[in-house]
């Protein structure tokens, strides 16, 4: 009951909040909110809306390939937005291709947020040799562009796992390979938030009543350096979305039976100069709102928690 | 030039800022003039106004603050609605201003004899030989040793003190008749406080500057300015001369900043402090808006908001001085 | 700052050795390097000689020691897939990597520094609100997809210039160049604004947030008090100070441009560096992945040194060791 309460006062709470207040005051932001939510809906629910599993090699004819959009002459109503080289129909693609986006995406930013929130509140408590340590890592690995080490990752994972084991694992590798490219952001601006807040006398109390290190960190400094966080994971996960269909692109990354938004590109783009402009054309599109709603929503994330800045 | 006329007059200076909760008045109808070289200390905690008002009258009030109502006259002129590039030339020439924090106020990549030339340059004809002899003459006046030398250095290889010394000096560059000086040695440590608060004076009568000197430092005042005003949420609890106000303080509210301060000598006097704190401008209460502080209130400050009246010298805003005046008849 | 600068030099001679123990392990650990060489019907004992010849049953530490010497004389090995030395693959891809990402750099400053001088000085403004949702597409839409929307427009369908290829290039000694040569010009145009379209937006965008940070300090707003007219207040001291962070920032960018270069390539076919490093990537072909790998690094380390030179230029603070005067 309690519970209760309390999270409908926290509730009222948002409503009056600046936050909200400029959430509703900015229409663009509205409508990057409601595409990134339908985005979501459409990719989670992408086995039931879509017309054809194109993941199903019995389910493509392909003596239906390269059936132009349906407005186009030649176009074929059961494919509303035409077929690629395999026949399979680029609107279940699509839905499909984003989902696989999507929880790449989403799976490296939470794997880097966890990596890069721990180690940069290890290194900004703990301090000393540790930090020294973390830290130096970090120098190095964000002087090197995030797309390289992914490559880099994705191809010694190429190296050590058996051939037959590359496409099962591939989700799996660029997760990890674009998740490890990107914790040194979250590391660096936690660390520093963690180094004010250590010193504060909340914390410090906590210290005197005797509470343990583990728990001081996660109950007392953790919530006060989420807003950064939350502010960096939305804008990673518009990087991360273009780093996988960017590894993608260059053939490294989702394999083409289970194509991402970058695959079915890097696929269409071998027969654009052939005239068939829908298949690269639409997952381009559906990447770029993707990229560009996210986007949107982490600037005004960032202008709406740090006022000083508008 | 009329010989009484003001150097600077403002009459029912209101500044607002719109914000999304409705329209905040930060200076609310005030209303006061600084003679020339006059120190005119302005007094007040911290969003009483004090700096608000000093910026509105060197057109820098920062957007969305902006002059809802009254005016500004310099010289006879009235200056607050001119349009930028206008003000821009009033800026430096005809007032200056000097800023609380001497660390920050000087860019940090420029040489201060850059700075200075430059700012001597805006104002003036002179050559750039000439502007740097001025420049270094300035230096020396403040009080820099080696000045000729010192020229060349950056802003950080000076100290706080030096460096506001160095601001006073760009205040200074174009003689202007009025200085604005926010604040000017809050940042500083007490000793050198001291030093830069007679170098003030010293300037000020030597030029005939005039300075509008705000602080929340009732000592500062009382060893500086002739006249003081005290602000309270937004508007002027009592303005007069120095020793009216700081010996005897007639507002309760400015009787509760004298008893904050300690004297030398009376150490065994008790020091008093006012209770509770300044209302938030959103929550300013109806009638005077100290009345909820105030050991002395009754019903009417409660109801009505009173305006400033001459007082024995002064001119004071409470409700107090208006019933004694019935009850005794004093005044006049 | 002699010393700093040593510092600085130590710090990237470990960042160098890490980057070499990295490619190393990759060498030695990823795959078996015998296998990759040789064909599957080459005998055991022809393999253990190749081995042995090729110093793969020294200790390991002996091996790294071996691995440092060769590559600092410029000895990277030979392709796995190509089966000629990697440095002679690398030095004829580098012009084509080089001229492109330089381009590209000078294309994303000279544009995005203005663009984000002026959204800074005039956020009201139609034209800066234009920039920045322009700037908010330029970072949404990925490299690869620029690349092909050119492609599509002024190569398939206004048939402008050339889709991919570096075009005619001009010999100067080892160095192959398309700049001096229409046709080389022409190619060049669209690979350079593809790559060089992220790193502007980048640039035009950080520029704008420490223009706005700046216009805020009390320094300028004393320029103002001071009665400075706009243009000594914007561009003698907002300009001025925005600089070190962009330096910075702009630095680290010119480095990745040469890295994302990869995706441009891939995208033009142009002949460079980065197509090779794919596709080694492509067939696990560790000799040009950890070669390429260790001369970005050194770019990265050269570029960062370059960076750090530049501070002291523009910052007096850290030109000096410390304040001089008292009181």
């Amino acid at each position: 009951m309690q519970a209760i309460t309390r999270s409908i006062d926290s509730f009222y709470r948002f409503l009056d909040s600046d936050v909200y207040y400029s959430f509703r005051s900015s229409k663009i932001t509205m409508v990057a909110a409601a595409f990134t939510v339908l985005s979501f809906l459409a990719a989670i629910f992408s086995p039931w809306i879509a017309p054809q599993n194109p993941f199903d090699p019995a389910a493509l004819d392909l003596l239906d390939a390269f059936t132009p959009p349906v407005w186009e002459g030649g176009g074929n109503a059961k494919y509303l937005l035409g077929t690629d080289d395999q026949g399979r129909d680029m609107l279940s693609a699509l839905l499909y291709g984003a989902r696989i986006s999507l929880v790449v995406g989403f799976g490296a930013t939470i794997f880097a947020l966890v990596l890069g929130v721990g180690l940069g509140l290890v290194a900004g408590y703990v301090g000393g040799m540790i930090d020294g340590f973390i830290m130096r890592v970090a120098d190095i690995q964000i002087s090197f562009p995030t797309i390289l080490i992914a490559l880099l990752i994705n191809g010694i994972a190429r190296g050590i796992l058996p051939k037959e084991a590359h496409d099962e694992m591939a989700l799996y590798v660029l997760i990890f390979a674009i998740g490890i490219s990107s914790w040194v952001q979250f590391a660096r601006t936690v660390r520093g938030s963690t180094m004010v807040e250590k010193n504060k006398e909340y914390v410090q109390a906590a210290r005197v009543i005797g509470r343990r290190r583990g728990t001081i960190m996660i109950k007392h400094v953790l919530p006060n350096v989420m807003g950064p966080v939350l502010v960096i994971g939305t804008i990673n996960l518009a990087i991360a979305i273009l780093s996988e269909s960017a590894l993608s692109f260059l053939g490294v990354g989702s394999p083409p039976t289970e194509p991402s938004l970058g695959t079915l590109i890097n696929v269409g783009f071998d027969f654009l100069f052939s005239g068939e402009w829908w298949i690269v054309i639409f997952p381009g599109i559906v990447l770029a709102t993707l990229v560009l709603a996210v986007n949107l929503l982490g600037d005004w994330l960032r202008d709406a928690l740090n006022p000083k800045l508008r | 030039m009329e010989a009484d006329q003001p150097l600077l007059q403002v009459n029912n200076l209101r500044i607002e800022f719109p914000t999304r909760r409705g329209t905040l008045v930060a200076v609310d109808d005030i209303s006061f003039h600084i003679d020339p070289g006059e120190i005119l200390g302005v007094v007040g905690e911290s969003g009483a106004g004090k700096s608000l008002t000093g910026a509105s009258i060197i057109g820098l009030l920062e957007p969305p603050g902006r002059i809802a109502a009254g005016e500004i006259y310099l010289e006879g002129k009235r200056i607050d609605n001119l349009p930028y590039e206008k003000m821009r030339r009033i800026r430096g020439q005809e007032i200056g201003a000097i800023f609380q924090d001497p660390l920050t106020s000087l860019n940090p990549l420029y040489r201060v004899g850059y700075q200075l030339v430059e700012t001597i340059r805006t104002h003036t004809d002179l050559s750039e030989s000439q502007a740097r002899k001025r420049a270094i003459d300035l230096l020396k006046e403040v009080g820099i040793p080696g000045a000729e030398e010192r020229i060349d250095h950056f802003p950080h290889q000076f100290s706080g003190g030096m460096r506001q010394r160095v601001v006073i000096a760009l205040a200074l560059c174009a003689e202007p008749r009025l200085i604005i000086a926010d604040e000017p040695t809050t940042a500083l440590d007490v000793s050198i406080q001291a030093q830069i608060i007679t170098l003030l004076k010293r300037l000020c009568r030597e030029h005939r500057t005039a300075v509008m000197l705000v602080t929340h430092d009732m000592g500062v005042i009382a060893e500086a300015a002739q006249r003081v005003a005290v602000m309270y949420a937004g508007r002027i609890a009592e303005i007069g001369p120095v020793q009216d106000v700081v010996k005897r303080a007639k507002h309760p509210y400015t009787h509760g900043l004298m008893g904050s301060i300690p004297h030398v000598g009376h150490a065994a006097e008790k020091l008093t402090q006012i209770d509770g704190s300044m209302p938030r401008l959103t929550e300013i209460p109806q009638g005077c808006a100290f009345n909820p502080r105030c050991t002395r209130v009754f019903d009417r400050c409660r109801a009505e908001r009173p305006d400033l009246q001459p007082v024995d010298g002064s001119e004071v805003a409470c409700w107090l001085f208006e019933e004694e005046e019935k009850k005794v008849g004093y005044g006049d | 700052m002699l010393a700093l600068i040593i510092r600085r030099v130590i710090q990237s001679v470990v960042v160098m050795l890490t980057v070499a123990l990295i490619a190393f392990t990759l060498f030695r650990f990823v795959g078996d390097p015998i296998a990759q060489m040789v064909g599957q019907d080459t005998s055991l004992q022809d393999r253990e000689r190749l081995r042995q010849e090729l110093g793969l049953n020294d200790p390991i530490m002996v091996q790294f020691g071996n691995f440092v010497v060769n590559t600092v004389q410029g000895n990277f090995g030979i392709s796995f897939r190509i089966g000629r030395p990697v440095n002679e693959l690398i030095m004829e891809r580098m012009p084509a990597t080089l001229e492109l990402s330089l381009i590209a750099a000078l294309f994303a400053l000279l544009v995005g520094i203005p663009m984000g001088v002026y959204t800074g000085l005039y956020p009201e403004k139609w034209l800066s609100k234009l920039f920045l949702t322009v700037s908010l597409m330029g970072i949404s839409l990925p490299t690869f997809l620029i690349g092909i929307l050119l492609i599509l427009l002024f190569g398939v369908i206004l048939g402008w210039l050339p889709t991919f290829g570096r075009g005619a290039v001009d010999q100067f000694g080892w160095w192959s160049s398309g700049l001096f040569n229409a046709d080389g010009i022409r190619a060049i145009l669209m690979p350079a604004f593809t790559l060089g379209m992220f790193q502007l937006t980048l640039i035009m965008r950080l520029v704008r947030s420490e223009m706005l940070e700046v216009l805020r300090t009390d320094y300028i707003k004393f320029a103002r008090a001071r009665g400075l007219s706009n243009r000594a207040v914007h561009f003698g001291h907002a300009l001025k100070n925005t600089l070190v962070p962009v330096i910075t920032i702009t630095g680290l960018q010119l480095g990745s441009i040469i890295a994302f270069a990869i995706i441009t390539e891939t995208v033009f076919q142009w002949p460079g560096m980065g197509l090779l490093f794919i596709q080694a990537v492509d067939f696990v072909d560790i000799p040009i992945m950890a070669t390429y790998l260790i001369l970005i690094a050194a770019f990265f380390v050269i570029i960062n040194l370059i960076v750090d030179l530049l501070y002291f230029a523009v910052d007096p603070r850290l030109r000096v060791e410390r304040a001089v005067g008292g009181h």
